[in-house]
């Protein structure tokens, strides 16, 4: 019995117990990343409701005729360029180049700022033109789904500058890392939910 | 004139939508009557609290030991207190329907009108789902699953205590709609077209409470979820995991899959009520039925989530008081997992009456039998347990029994209901109701009660006391079937359910039986607060070391209570009943040797946002504008400022955890390798 217990002097040999403290990294990026698929789930559900309401126009206008696919082209674009920006400041993260990471780091934001207002203006538009979310179905269920993403991005920019002052003000250090990592990850979340939009809400419903 | 004006555009600014006419114990009849008496009970009780509170000089040890701990027990003990609470406030609102139901025949109206009667059933559900057996899985998970894996705490523990201030704040709102306001009527759900704009705030309050706590809760799963992951003692592996830990990973898995499409569905309910839009309204191409289907797809998975944890507490339970390793722990896993993905893909069952058509009906009765199996094999896995066991009949155990069989008859009337064309008969009958609270109060709430005898000990170091702890158990018992037998019987007659008044002379027995089984239920909870109360006196005579049990599992390796750090040295884990394990090979505490351990330090930024999140809900329900703006600008601020906190954590130096060590509360067999 005595064989498993421990001398009094602290040198723990017992089988039982671990003598080193154990380590368990990238909680904090896993987390994220759980989070980041429950946040697919809202995605998933107001995508539902638009592939259900997107044709109940109840008399007013029909995606064909309120959508503009050369201003959906430069949104787009705007929004994948600012996820490869945002690449280029993770690299420049790991290579502790500090300035050369801001600076890609406003890049993305300032793109990902105009993609916002871009698309505030097109709603603003089709707001004037009596194609509102209170219209009909179709209208709520796609200012819900553009809007909720729009919503996400502006989240991402004001995240982006309070972590760009700290990055500016406290350095790489490792925490600094860990959220920055998880913006990135946030970053491309919402890129590839635009993806979805742009296929399934403005081409698709362009088509119908 | 024309200062009547500007005074009521001061007024609407300043208080939104919100006057004396909202509240309604100021009202003269009798529903303010029972409303004014209802507040005036309620604020002598908190005056009376927070006036002892004042007087003893709690406040500060309460702020900086309680409120603002990071400790995942102290915040799974806080979820336990609030669903206790919110236990009797349910529990209150079940007993008014019942006496209603009992006395409002032909003649009589009873004493409740339809308006009042129809708030009472909403809040009553929602607050038994959201606050009563949502605190009480997550504060069980909370206390027991970082011990079980050995782990000093959960992943997130500031995430832990916002969870938990989030999920308060949501019964808050809740509260305050009896007093300021009414509550909504449209059933536990918010079923639109009723939940439509045309109520009132009470949806409102429905709402933004279920939004709050809904914050709350997915935060926990995900936090539960990256602690299992990432933060079992070495030598853990999946299958090595107690099987409580196992469920609290299927539900916390299925929180985060179904919680946001909860947010998603109540976030459209109140862009229709807020913006005018049409999701779910009868007219402009809105979708009614889309809202049944979406809030489904959140609420058959919720009752699994429910649930499968407390299976986890009978499958603790079981083993440690039939001396026995738990029978079948592989295919229990797997049983366990196979209902968290079924449960996923049943949820059409609520309204076979919607009209599907026959194929896509028969698909989901085939999925909801075909959930009966994995559930079938957990039941015969405890029987199998306990079969040529020693079988100790201690209060955890009966509450286990009492539940195998409830519960059995509550899941085979599911069955009988999962049959599509008998559902068209029984669909929102009495049957229904008895049904849902067979399995609910047979399984989840007879769960609760066994595992608060069961890890009670480990949480105060003292038992609770056995002789109240079975009165408490057979007034629950008989109170249940003394209750649901006479809703089955209606049921069957096809009494629908929600009704305030009946004109059938011959249904009164029933009802009348069935209130007395509420009586006897109102016993169970009374003996139950009866047992709390005594065993805290008594503390001293109940005492107990670290295993009162002779339990298998991690946390019963820890003192009575654990320190902060639950454990000196973390375990290296080398079998499935850890501790047993641990016991059979002569383990001896070590009693020197200690190093500083890292710990997180508690913090107020939890409580902060969200009390400024309560703020901004409670401004939205009654259109307070300004109010609305200014909180959310304010819970915004407040998060970044925490995000500037960088210094989160510090170390228990190697003399407390020492100091610890040799005062804690232990066995005499574990007292050490000193001892």
């Amino acid at each position: 019995m005595s064989a498993t217990a421990v001398d009094t002097t602290g040198n723990l040999q017992s089988p039982f117990l671990c003598s080193e403290e154990p380590h368990a990294p990238n909680g904090s990026l896993l987390g994220f990343w759980i989070y980041l698929m429950s946040d697919c789930f809202i995605f998933a559900s107001l995508f539902v409701c638009y592939a259900v309401l997107g044709t109940s126009t109840a008399g007013g206008p029909t995606a064909a005729e309120v959508l503009d696919l050369p201003g959906l082209a430069v949104n787009t674009a705007l929004l994948l360029v600012s996820s490869v920006t945002f690449g280029f400041a993770m690299l420049e993260m790991a290579r502790k180049r500090k300035t050369a990471m801001l600076a890609w780091l406003a890049v993305s934001g300032l793109l990902a700022a105009a993609f916002v207002t871009l698309e505030i203006h097109e709603f603003l538009g089709m707001i004037a033109e009596g194609a509102g979310p209170g219209r009909s179905a179709f209208l709520s269920s796609f200012f819900t789904l553009v809007g909720t993403h729009g919503l996400h991005v502006s989240v991402g920019i004001l995240w982006l500058v309070v972590l760009m002052v700290q990055l500016g003000k406290f350095g790489i250090t490792e925490a600094n890392v860990r959220r920055l990592q998880c913006l990135s990850m946030f970053w491309h979340f919402l890129d590839l939910v635009w993806v979805g939009v742009f296929s399934f809400v403005y081409l698709a419903g362009v088509l119908r | 004139m024309l200062e009547a004006t500007t005074q009521a555009a001061a007024r609407s600014f300043l208080f939104g939508r919100l006057t004396l006419d909202s509240l309604p114990f100021l009202k003269p009849d009798l529903e303010g009557r029972i409303v004014l008496v209802t507040l005036l009970v309620v604020l002598a009780g908190g005056l009376a609290l927070l006036g002892y509170v004042t007087k003893k000089r709690l406040w500060g040890y309460l702020w900086h030991e309680w409120f603002t701990s990071v400790d995942h027990k102290k915040l799974g003990i806080m979820y336990m207190i609030l669903g206790t609470v919110m236990l009797l406030r349910g529990f209150a609102d079940a007993a008014m329907m019942r006496a209603q139901q009992a006395i409002a025949f032909g003649p009589n109206t009873g004493y409740l009108p339809p308006e009042h009667y129809d708030q009472i059933f909403t809040a009553h559900g929602a607050i038994m789902i959201f606050f009563v057996a949502m605190a009480y899985i997550v504060g069980l998970i909370n206390y027991v699953m970082p011990l079980q894996i050995g782990s000093r705490d959960v992943a997130f523990p500031f995430l832990n205590n916002m969870s938990f201030w989030f999920t308060f704040w949501g019964a808050i709102l809740f509260m305050v709609s009896l007093f300021v306001g009414d509550f909504s009527t449209a059933g536990w759900l918010g079923y639109p077209p009723v939940s439509e704009l045309q109520q009132g705030p009470g949806v409102d309050y429905y709402i933004w409470g279920l939004q709050l706590s809904g914050v709350g809760t997915l935060l926990s799963g995900v936090n539960f979820v990256v602690t299992i992951v990432k933060m079992r003692a070495p030598g853990m592996t999946m299958m090595k995991m107690p099987v409580f830990t196992w469920t609290s990973l299927c539900t916390s898995g299925l929180i985060i899959a179904t919680f946001p499409v909860l947010t998603a569905t109540l976030l459209l309910l109140s862009l229709d009520r807020y913006l005018g839009m049409h999701f779910f309204t009868s007219d402009f191409g809105g979708n009614v039925m889309m809202y049944i289907n979406l809030i489904w797809v959140w609420g058959h998975p919720e009752v699994y989530i429910l649930v499968l944890p407390i299976f986890g507490v009978y499958s603790e339970i079981v083993p440690t008081f039939s001396g026995k390793p738990l029978f079948g722990y592989s295919s229990m896993v797997y049983a366990t997992c196979a209902i968290m993905i079924l449960s996923y893909l049943v949820w059409l069952h609520h309204f076979f009456t919607m009209g599907s058509g026959p194929d896509v009906n028969s698909f989901f009765a085939l999925t909801t039998m075909i959930i009966s199996i994995p559930t079938g094999v957990k039941i015969f896995n405890w029987l199998f347990t306990m079969y040529r066991g020693r079988v100790q009949f201690t209060v955890p155990m009966l509450w286990t029994m009492g539940f195998l069989f409830t519960f059995t008859i509550g899941g085979m009337t599911g069955v009988m209901l999962s049959v599509a064309p008998a559902d068209f008969l029984l669909h929102n009958s009495l049957f229904l109701i008895a049904h849902f609270h067979n399995v609910i109060i047979g399984g989840v709430v007879f769960g609760v009660f066994a595992a608060v005898n069961y890890w009670f000990p480990k949480a105060f170091g003292f038992k609770l006391d056995e002789s109240w702890g079975k009165a408490s158990f057979w007034f629950w018992l008989i109170g249940f079937w003394v209750a649901f037998t006479p809703l089955y019987i209606m049921g069957l007659m096809g009494v629908t359910r929600r009704l305030s008044h009946f004109d059938n002379l011959a249904l009164q027995p029933y009802f009348i039986v069935a209130g007395f089984g509420a009586f006897l239920i109102a016993l169970g909870i009374l003996t139950f607060v009866i047992q709390i109360v005594v065993s805290v006196i008594r503390r001293k005579a109940y005492a107990v070391g670290n295993d009162p049990w002779n339990g298998r599992t991690l946390e019963w390796a820890a003192s009575s209570p654990p320190p902060p750090y639950n454990f000196a040295f973390v375990p290296n884990v080398r079998a499935r009943d850890a501790w047993m394990d641990m016991k059979a090979h002569g383990y001896r505490r070590p009693l020197e040797g200690f190093n500083p351990i890292h710990m997180p330090k508690n913090t107020a930024a939890g409580v902060v946002i969200a009390t400024l999140s309560f703020v901004c809900c409670f401004a939205l329900v009654w259109y307070i504008w300004w109010l609305a703006v200014a909180s959310f600008v304010g819970l915004v601020v407040a998060s970044i400022v925490h995000t500037f906190n960088y210094r989160r954590d510090f170390h228990i130096p190697r003399d407390e955890v020492r100091a610890f060590e040799h005062s804690g509360n232990w066995q005499p067999e574990n007292q050490g390798a000193n001892a």
